[in-house]
């Protein structure tokens, strides 16, 4: 396709806006990102004479050594890693087979489920802490990494759900048709042909969620009280009480928090923009 | 190899019926060919003996065991698909040999079976590529491929050769076939080519609508169509259809007078009345065209069409349009008027309210369907 | 068709006595397949989102206050008529729709342009697109914690970029200006936003046909027309569906704001989710949030079925 016109002049024209304005959407997006990377390694003496600068004049790793070594930061994010990798794998699972349910099969009451699942979304989820919190408290699920994980799984299903199904209704029927009638039952061949099929939904699903609920913080912070079970979102918030504000410390535990998210996100970007198809956006 | 025997088979989605009561009996070894127009329920027929959709009533046996509680596994049938729905992260040599992994069959087994269809095939040299990196007709093989190492007790194919060129589509008709002489394998294979029908049948099911039409071999189909529906839908170029009335004239001589007056000679027909209102049904190989205009109706040439080896003339005849085929290369001129004559012992005469077609009386009684 | 021969049929298809066991066990295991695949995800939504929703629904008709232990009861609507004088709710309404169509409006914008930009291919492409992606991945409370840093003059550079382009005659920090205060949530939302819009349209953008701008070029269209004709009413039912979903999400989007300028200065930057917030967890009052809540509830599904009304009336009309 020529979009550019014909002309290299027009071309240079066409080619030099283009780029200009991915650069400037570049730049905004990683402007924050690096702040916080400056302010992570600038010596506290100088982080407010030296506030404003674009790059400190002396810069130090004492803040990472510290939040690595004396702080329990380090706890939190073993804490926030189980949390959201059980989180990211239950909620696959569970919405691979929900979205090929709605993908494969037409069912009685189907209809009322899908909707069901696009209401959970219009939820005022602040509304649902004083509930779910009374609802877990008996079962001991309050205060442990495992009510976070139920609790975090049910509010990522819907969506990874939408998404899984735009990825198997990619798929084509006959796939599993065939291989039912080379010897599988319905859910071996779902398992066996069509689950590997959609590997790349499987990863977006996955870094999707996992992202999500790497970084909950409201819930996290309700549900649960001791330091033990606290995942790294409250850990930071913790940074601004126990430690009179030390905001460089804050924010080199800030860093390596994002580290994780986005190495993820980093990877399973592409495959993102593969699986919302109209289908997913639903969701 | 087994038989498969249908009986009053049913399929309704919610309050639709998409097939009515089907019979069908299919010998161990024979070629079965549905054929039909889209959307007659052909695929749903083959799906519903593969075990792939729900029957709704009705019972469908195989090698004499009904199989309608059956899952698709456990019904030791092959298909091959349309798309041939090969799976893309395997190999050829993986996708032919699934089905025998799943069954656990020994390793070395497995190799030979691969290593002799692939012969047969011509896959030896493809063995190890994903069905990407093949060709249309190579897909195609690696699907009958498939089918083929399991040694299934029956072999379902529904239009397996829709997607080819034409070139490549009567190469594998022929294939295919020679390959069902070697396996004896019973094969029942759909198909809305009615050529594809013609050329590979031990038998053709002729359907319409959900319902049977017409069961019988090639040539029994052709030569005796059961209705309408059958006589138009098999043969290429279609057989003409005119309607008159059944006449029996002074002296015996029986016919038909079309619309315009013209009078056409038939053999008596069994069970069609004086007056009656009927379709006579001429095939455009049994018009002849008379040169001399001697005894031949009259009727004006709208398009020469040349198709190599014949040549195919549009004519005009009491108003309905009517193809002649012939050998020769007539040159007459568009708006002419010419004499064609129908060949008396050929054309077949319709009852034009049932549609059933009314044999001749000189024709023996015999079981047409199934 | 021939009845003699279906009678032989029948009469062999009896003589294989179907196994009775089987039939039912086939049947019932084919309807219920489906439900058993949905069921774990109908257990959680029910168990962890529709029981509470129901039960956080009943709190808005009772006196719950966590730090008095002689609530409890029940109380009617008291707590909806209360909500009817607070001012403190009526301004954070205002606050919303603010909020909500301000961050929308460019978000939206932006990431249509965005997914454009990303849809023709270009030397570093693939890189591009996972940079300007970035931000959705980052802690909305991570990103709001920077972002008030970045617009604090003392350690951040807007404000004196802002001096120096002549918007503000000394650099100050809009997030204690009662006027401003609002464009620092929503320009640290539409930063975390972008993605999302970006992502999906592009997904969209991705499935409109090559040979359709191949045509429409064959017949003469400019680039422009092009837009108009082909890309514009493929996007459409996608725009229309994210645009909806991303409105109520906005809407119910408190986070930023309660960690960037936890509702003030004097309440201006007050949306009702931070309103309930701060009425369940800072008064502790959870009846009268809970109240709120519905309320909240109550207006957003009014808006996704009159968008959904609305739509349905538009595509009748085209038809
Ligand atoms: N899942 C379904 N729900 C409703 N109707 C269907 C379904 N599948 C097929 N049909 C209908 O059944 C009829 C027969 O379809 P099919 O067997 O695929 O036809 P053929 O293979 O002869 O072209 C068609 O009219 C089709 O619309
Ligand atoms: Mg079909």
């Amino acid at each position: 396709m020529n979009v550019s016109g014909n002309s290299p002049a027009r071309k240079l024209v066409y080619w030099g806006s283009h780029y200009l304005m991915i650069g400037a959407f570049v730049v905004f997006a990683l402007f924050p990102l690096y702040w916080l990377l400056k302010v992570s390694v600038t010596p506290n003496d100088i982080l407010y004479t030296e506030g404003v600068r674009m790059w400190p004049s002396r810069t130090t790793w004492e803040n990472y050594f510290f939040v690595l070594t004396q702080s329990n930061f380090p706890h939190y994010f073993l804490n926030s890693v189980i949390v959201a990798g059980t989180t990211a794998i239950v909620t696959t699972m569970v919405a691979a087979v929900t979205g090929y349910s709605f993908s494969r099969f037409a069912f009685r009451g189907k209809m009322i489920i899908v909707a069901l699942m696009l209401i959970t979304q219009m939820f005022p989820l602040v509304m649902l802490i004083a509930p779910i919190f009374k609802i877990l408290a008996p079962l001991g699920l309050t205060d442990s990494l495992t009510g976070l994980i139920i609790v975090y799984t049910a509010f990522n299903v819907p969506f990874a759900t939408f998404l899984m199904q735009s990825f198997f209704d990619g798929i084509p029927k006959d796939l599993e048709e065939a291989a039912m009638i080379d010897g599988n039952t319905r859910f071996q061949a779902f398992r066996r042909i069509i689950l590997p099929l959609t590997l790349p939904g499987v990863a977006a699903t996955l870094g999707f969620v996992f992202t999500a609920a790497w970084s909950e913080l409201l819930f996290a912070l309700m549900l649960v009280s001791s330091e033990s079970a606290s995942t790294f979102p409250v850990g930071l918030l913790s940074f601004v009480s126990k430690f009179s504000v030390d905001f460089g410390q804050m924010m080199a535990a800030g860093v390596l928090a994002l580290i994780p998210a986005c190495a993820f996100f980093l990877l399973i970007q592409r495959y993102l923009v593969q699986g919302l198809t109209a289908g997913a956006v639903k969701g | 190899m087994a038989s498969i025997e249908i009986s009053n088979a049913v399929k309704s989605y919610g309050a639709v019926d998409v097939l009515h009561g089907i019979d069908l009996d299919i010998q161990d070894g024979e070629f079965i060919v549905l054929v039909g127009p889209s959307g007659c329920g052909k695929s749903t027929l083959l799906r519903m003996i593969a075990g792939l959709e729900d029957i709704t009533s009705g019972a469908i046996s195989i090698g004499g065991t009904v199989v309608n509680e059956l899952q698709p596994k456990d019904r030791d049938i092959a298909m091959v698909f349309q798309s041939y729905a090969l799976y893309p992260h395997m190999s050829v040599a993986e996708n032919m040999s699934y089905a025998l992994t799943l069954r656990k069959t020994a390793k070395e087994k497995i190799a030979d079976a691969i290593t002799n269809v692939a012969e047969i095939l011509g896959l030896t040299a493809l063995l190890e590529r994903r069905p990407k990196a093949l060709s249309g007709g190579q897909r195609q093989r690696v699907a009958m491929g498939r089918a083929i190492v399991r040694k299934p007790q029956a072999f379902l194919f529904d239009e397996p050769l829709s997607n080819l060129d034409a070139r490549l589509r009567e190469q594998m008709r022929t294939e295919i076939r020679k390959l069902h002489r070697r396996l004896g394998a019973t094969s029942v294979y759909v198909t809305h080519d009615q050529i594809e029908a013609m050329t590979m049948a031990d038998r053709i099911v002729a359907m319409h609508d959900g319902i049977i039409q017409q069961v019988g071999s090639p040539v029994e189909i052709y030569d005796r169509p059961a209705n309408i529906f059958v006589a138009s839908f098999i043969g290429s170029p279609a057989m003409n259809f005119l309607k008159g009335a059944y006449e029996i004239a002074q002296n015996d001589t029986t016919g038909i007078r079309l619309t315009d007056g013209s009078f056409v000679p038939v053999l008596p027909a069994r069970g069609a009345t004086a007056n009656q209102t009927v379709t006579l049904g001429a095939r455009p190989e049994h018009i002849a065209l008379v040169p001399d205009g001697n005894g031949g109706i009259p009727a004006r040439v709208e398009l020469i069409e040349p198709m190599g080896l014949s040549t195919l003339v549009h004519v005009s005849l009491a108003g309905n349009p009517v193809k002649i085929f012939t050998l020769d290369r007539p040159d007459f001129a568009v708006d002419s008027f010419i004499h064609i004559a129908f060949d008396m012992e050929k054309v077949h005469v319709f009852d034009t309210q049932t549609e059933l077609r009314l044999p001749p009386e000189s024709e023996p009684h015999m079981a047409r369907t199934a | 068709m021939d009845g003699g021969k279906s009678v032989t049929t029948a009469m062999q298809a009896g003589k294989l006595p179907v196994e009775r066991r089987g039939v039912i066990s086939r049947r019932l295991s084919g309807i219920l397949e489906p439900y058993l695949y949905v069921s774990p995800a109908l257990i959680l939504i029910i168990a962890v989102m529709l029981m509470p929703l129901v039960l956080g629904l009943s709190y808005a008709f009772r006196d719950i206050r966590i730090l008095n232990p002689f609530s409890g009861g029940f109380v009617g609507t008291a707590h909806f008529q209360t909500l009817i004088t607070d001012d403190a709710f009526l301004g954070a309404l205002v606050n919303t729709a603010w909020w909500t169509f301000g961050s929308l409006l460019f978000q939206f914008t932006l990431g249509l342009i965005l997914a454009l930009l990303l849809n023709r291919d270009f030397l570093g492409r693939r890189l591009v697109q996972a940079l300007v992606f970035l931000p959705w991945a980052v802690p909305t409370f991570l990103s709001g914690l920077n972002w008030a840093w970045m617009f604090n003059p003392v350690v951040g550079p807007l404000p004196h970029w802002f001096t120096a382009l002549g918007l503000m005659e000394t650099p100050f920090n809009i997030l204690s200006d009662p006027d401003l205060a609002m464009w620092g949530p929503i320009v640290a939302n539409i930063w975390f936003g972008i993605p999302f819009f970006a992502i999906t349209l592009l997904a969209a953008l991705q499935s409109i046909p090559k040979e359709l701008y191949e045509a429409a070029a064959i017949d003469g269209a400019t680039t422009r027309q092009q837009f108009i004709s082909i890309t514009l009413p493929f996007l459409a039912p996608t725009i229309a569906i994210t645009l909806m979903l991303r409105t109520i999400w906005i809407a119910n989007f408190a986070d930023l704001i309660v960690v960037m300028t936890n509702g003030g200065p004097a309440d201006s930057t007050q949306i009702v989710a931070s309103y309930i917030f701060t009425q369940a967890f800072r008064r502790l009052d959870f009846g009268y949030a809970s109240a709120i809540a519905a309320v909240l509830l109550v207006l957003l599904l009014a808006y996704a079925l009159g968008v959904i009304a609305l739509r349905r009336a538009m595509t009748h009309a085209d038809s």
